[in-house]
C-alpha cells in the first residue's frame, strides 16, 4: 500500500487503534486455535509489541496456507488475537483477562517488559493460561511462577558470552556500560558490570545513564567515552536509541568497540549511524543470510507483506508461536484447553529448528540452570556484527 | 568544559526551535498544544519521506514539512479549536481537545509511517575539532539554519503587520478586537505559524537525530518545561528557557551521574517556579 493511500485510511483506522484490540480475520473453516498476543503497540516502545504481532501474523499466514497445524491428527488453523497493553501493567492485566475470559485464549505471546509480565502472572495462574514473555527478570520464570516462559536470550545470558569473545579475540581489557535510566536498562547495566567483573575486565564507567526520550546523546556519551574504554556497552539499548548513541560516540572521536545484548535492525542502524555503526555487535535471531533456511526466507517475505518491510529484530521473535504449536503437538488435543497438559509436555519437545540451517540447534525448552525449571525457549544466540548495512554472523552460541 | 559549552549551545538552539511554536500558539490562543511533540514528529517523518523515499533534496523536505505542518495547524485551528473555544464554557475543554488531537496525530503517524525509527544522513558530513572541542558539521549546519529561522521569526513578529497583530492578540485579545484586528484570521495564522515552526524543528533535527512515532509526548514535556521556565506565551522567554535547559542538560550529564541529572533539573524547576511562577520573562499579571 502506498503512503498516500495509507494516509487516507489512517484517520479511520486511528479510531480502531484507540480501541486497542485487533484480530486477524477468523479462519472460515475447520478447527481454530486461538493464540493471544499482548504487548506495547503504541507510544515510544510501540516497535517492540508490533514486531511480535507482525511476526505472529506472518507465521500464522504460513501455517494456515499450508493447511493448518496438525495436533493429534487434526489440522488446526491459527488465529492471532492482539491486545495493546500500552506498557501499563493495569492495561496488561485487563488485556490478559479479556484474552482469557472473553476470547477463550490459553496461550499468549508477550508482554514485552518486566513490569507487565510480572503484573499478569496471577491472572495467568487464575485463568489457567500460559505466556511467553519478553521481560528478562529471573523471578518471572522461576518457581513459584509456573505459567510464564522466557521467549528470547536475556542480557544476563548473552553479555558474558559476548565479552568473553571480545576479550579472547580483540583483547579488550576495559569497558564502560551505558544504560537507559529505567528498570530494564539499569538491570542490564548491573548484568554488564557483573559479567565484566567475572571476566576480570576493568569497568571505567557504569554510573552514567540517559533518560527515556532523549534525542541528543552528545552530553552523556561525551562523559562515558572520555576515558576511551576498549568496549562501550549500550546496556539493554532500544533499537531506536542505538544509532544515535553510536553516531554521537563516533562524532566525539571514539574509536573503540561497541556492543549490546539486544536485537537491532540493520536499516535503522544504517539510516541513523551509517558507517559509524560498522563493527557494532548485537544479538540477532535467525535473520542473517548465511544461517537462515528457505522456511525463514519465506517468513521474511510474509513479514514484509504484513509489516511493510523487514525488521531484523523479528528474527528473535519468530520462535514463540512455533514453540507453542510444537508443544501443543507433543501434549495432544488435551493441551489446547488444559495448560497443565502443556506444561507436562514441555520437557518432551525437541524438534528441528525450522529457521536456521544448523540441524544441531534443536528447538526445545531450556532454563533449568537459570530458573530451576524449563521455562525458556531455546533461541540460538546469533551474535552478529554490523558491516556496511547488514549483519554478519560472528558466531552462534547457545544457552542451556 | 569547552565541550560542555558547545553541547549546551547546540542543544539550546535545537530546543529553542522546538519551544517557539508551542509558546506562540499558547500566546495567541491560550491553548497548551499537547500535540506539539506529535507535530514535531510529523515534520521529521515528512522530511524523511521526501528525502529517503522520493529521493528529493533536504531543502525540498524542509519546505514540505513546514508547509504541511502549517496546513495541519490551520486545519486544527479551524476544525477543532475555534469551534470548541466559541462554544465551551470551561477552559478545560480546549485542554482535553489538545490531548485528543495529540492521540489522533500519534495514531495516524504510527499507521502511515509505521513503527520504525527514521533518520536521514546529515546534510553536511564531517566533524570539526576546534581547541579540543568536537563540533559535527551536521550540528553546526542545523545550528546555523535554526539561528536564521529564529532571527527571521523575531523580525517578522516585530516589523510586519501580521506580526504586530499577533503580538497584540497575545497581549489582549479583547482590546485587539476593538482595535479592528481580525481575531479569527490571525488566530489561524498564529496556529499555522506555530505548527510550521514545529515542522521546521522536526525537519532540521531528523538530520542529526531521528524520529519515531512514539516520541511525541517526551518532546512535548520538554517543550512545556522550556516554556514554563521562560514564561508561558513569551517568545524571548521560550528561547531563554530552551538555552537554560540545554546548558543544564549538557552540564548535568558531564558532571553529575546520569541517573539524577533530570531529577535535579525537575527539582530546580519546581523550586524556581515556586519562587517565580511566571518564569524568567513572563509577567506576573499573565
Amino acid at each position: 500500500m502506498t503512503t498516500g493511500r495509507r494516509i487516507v485510511g489512517a484517520l479511520v483506522a486511528a479510531v480502531a487503534v484507540g480501541l486497542g484490540l485487533s484480530a486477524e480475520p477468523a479462519v472460515a473453516q475447520g478447527k481454530v486455535l486461538k493464540i493471544g498476543q499482548i504487548g506495547v503497540m503504541s507510544g515510544p516502545a510501540a516497535a517492540w509489541g508490533l514486531i511480535n504481532k507482525y511476526a505472529a501474523q506472518a507465521q500464522t499466514k504460513m501455517v494456515n496456507e499450508d493447511g493448518g497445524f496438525d495436533i493429534g491428527g487434526t489440522k488446526y488453523k491459527v488465529e492471532i488475537l492482539s491486545v495493546d497493553d500500552k506498557m501499563d501493567p493495569r492495561v496488561a492485566i485487563a488485556g490478559t483477562e479479556r484474552l482469557i475470559y472473553e476470547d477463550g485464549v490459553k496461550y499468549i505471546i508477550g508482554p514485552n517488559v518486566d513490569e507487565d509480565s510480572r503484573a499478569i502472572i496471577p491472572v495467568l495462574a487464575k485463568g489457567g493460561a500460559f505466556n511467553i514473555s519478553y521481560g528478562w527478570l529471573r523471578e518471572l520464570f522461576s518457581p513459584p511462577s509456573t505459567n510464564t516462559s522466557l521467549g528470547m536470550i536475556a542480557g544476563y545470558q548473552s553479555a558474558p558470552v559476548i565479552y568473553k569473545y571480545l576479550k579472547d579475540t580483540k583483547g579488550i581489557k576495559t569497558l564502560s556500560c551505558l544504560p537507559r535510566n529505567d528498570a530494564s536498562g539499569l538491570d542490564s547495566r548491573d548484568n554488564c558490570v557483573a559479567a565484566a567483573k567475572e571476566l576480570g575486565l576493568k569497568i571505567l564507567s557504569s554510573d552514567s545513564t540517559y533518560e527515556p526520550g532523549t534525542t541528543d546523546f552528545f552530553p552523556v556519551v561525551g562523559r562515558v567515552i572520555k576515558d576511551q574504554p576498549d568496549l562501550l556497552v549500550l546496556s539493554g539499548v532500544a533499537p531506536a536509541d542505538a544509532p544515535l548513541l553510536i553516531r554521537a560516540a563516533r562524532e566525539l572521536g571514539y574509536k573503540g568497540l561497541m556492543s549490546t545484548e539486544t536485537a537491532m535492525d540493520a536499516k535503522i542502524l544504517t539510516e541513523g549511524a551509517g558507517k559509524g555503526a560498522n563493527g557494532y555487535i548485537s544479538v540477532g535471531g535467525a535473520s542473517t543470510p548465511d544461517i537462515r533456511t528457505p522456511y525463514m526466507e519465506r517468513f521474511i517475505k510474509e513479514y514484509e507483506k504484513v509489516a511493510g518491510e523487514w525488521n531484523d529484530e523479528a528474527g528473535t521473535k519468530v520462535y514463540a508461536l512455533e514453540m507453542i504449536l510444537q508443544t501443543l503437538r507433543a501434549a495432544g488435543p488435551e493441551g489446547i484447553t488444559n495448560v497443565d497438559a502443556f506444561l507436562k509436555a514441555m520437557p518432551k519437545v525437541e524438534v528441528d529448528n525450522p529457521f536456521v540451517k544448523d540441524k544441531s540447534i534443536k528447538l526445545k525448552w531450556i532454563g533449568d540452570s537459570y530458573f530451576h525449571q524449563t521455562r525458556q525457549v531455546r533461541v540460538p544466540m546469533v551474535v552478529t556484527e554490523f558491516q556496511d548495512g547488514s549483519f554478519k554472523t560472528l558466531f552462534i552460541g547457545t544457552v542451556e | 568544559m569547552e565541550q560542555v559549552i558547545v553541547n549546551g549551545a547546540i542543544l539550546g538552539m535545537n530546543y529553542a526551535l522546538i519551544a517557539l511554536g508551542l509558546t506562540l500558539i499558547f500566546a495567541i490562543m491560550g491553548v497548551l498544544n499537547f500535540a506539539h511533540g506529535q507535530m514535531y514528529v510529523l515534520g521529521g517523518f515528512i522530511t524523511y519521506y521526501v528525502v529517503s523515499q522520493l529521493g528529493l533534496g533536504f531543502f525540498v523536505g524542509l519546505i514540505a514539512s513546514v508547509v504541511v505542518l502549517g496546513l495541519v495547524g490551520l486545519l486544527f485551528e479551524r476544525a477543532f479549536f475555534r469551534r470548541v473555544m466559541r462554544t465551551a464554557a470551561r477552559e478545560e475543554s480546549t485542554m482535553l481537545l489538545a490531548v485528543g488531537t495529540a492521540q489522533l496525530l500519534e495514531s495516524v503517524i504510527l499507521i502511515v509511517f509505521r513503527e520504525k525509527q527514521r533518520s536521514i544522513p546529515a546534510v553536511v558530513s564531517g566533524v570539526y575539532e576546534v581547541f579540543g572541542m568536537y563540533i559535527p558539521a551536521g550540528r553546526a549546519f542545523v545550528f546555523g539554519v535554526a539561528f536564521v529561522a529564529l532571527v527571521t521569526f523575531i523580525l517578522f513578529m516585530q516589523h510586519t503587520r501580521p506580526g504586530r497583530a499577533l503580538r497584540a492578540i497575545a497581549q489582549d485579545r479583547e482590546v485587539s478586537t476593538l482595535q479592528g484586528v481580525n481575531i479569527d484570521r490571525y488566530s489561524a495564522l498564529g496556529f499555522a505559524i506555530g505548527a510550521g515552526l514545529t515542522g521546521l524543528a522536526g525537519s532540521l533535527l531528523v538530520s542529526i537525530f531521528a524520529v519515531n512515532s512514539g516520541m511525541g509526548t517526551s518532546i512535548s514535556i520538554k517543550a512545556f518545561v522550556m516554556v514554563m521556565l521562560g514564561g508561558a506565551g513569551v517568545v524571548s522567554g521560550a528561547i531563554a528557557g530552551a538555552f537554560v535547559l540545554g546548558f543544564s542538560e549538557a552540564a548535568g550529564y558531564a558532571y553529575i551521574p546520569g541517573q539524577v541529572t533530570y531529577l535535579l533539573i525537575f527539582i530546580a524547576l519546581i523550586v524556581f517556579l515556586a519562587l517565580r511562577p511566571h518564569g524568567i520573562m513572563g509577567k506576573p499579571w499573565g
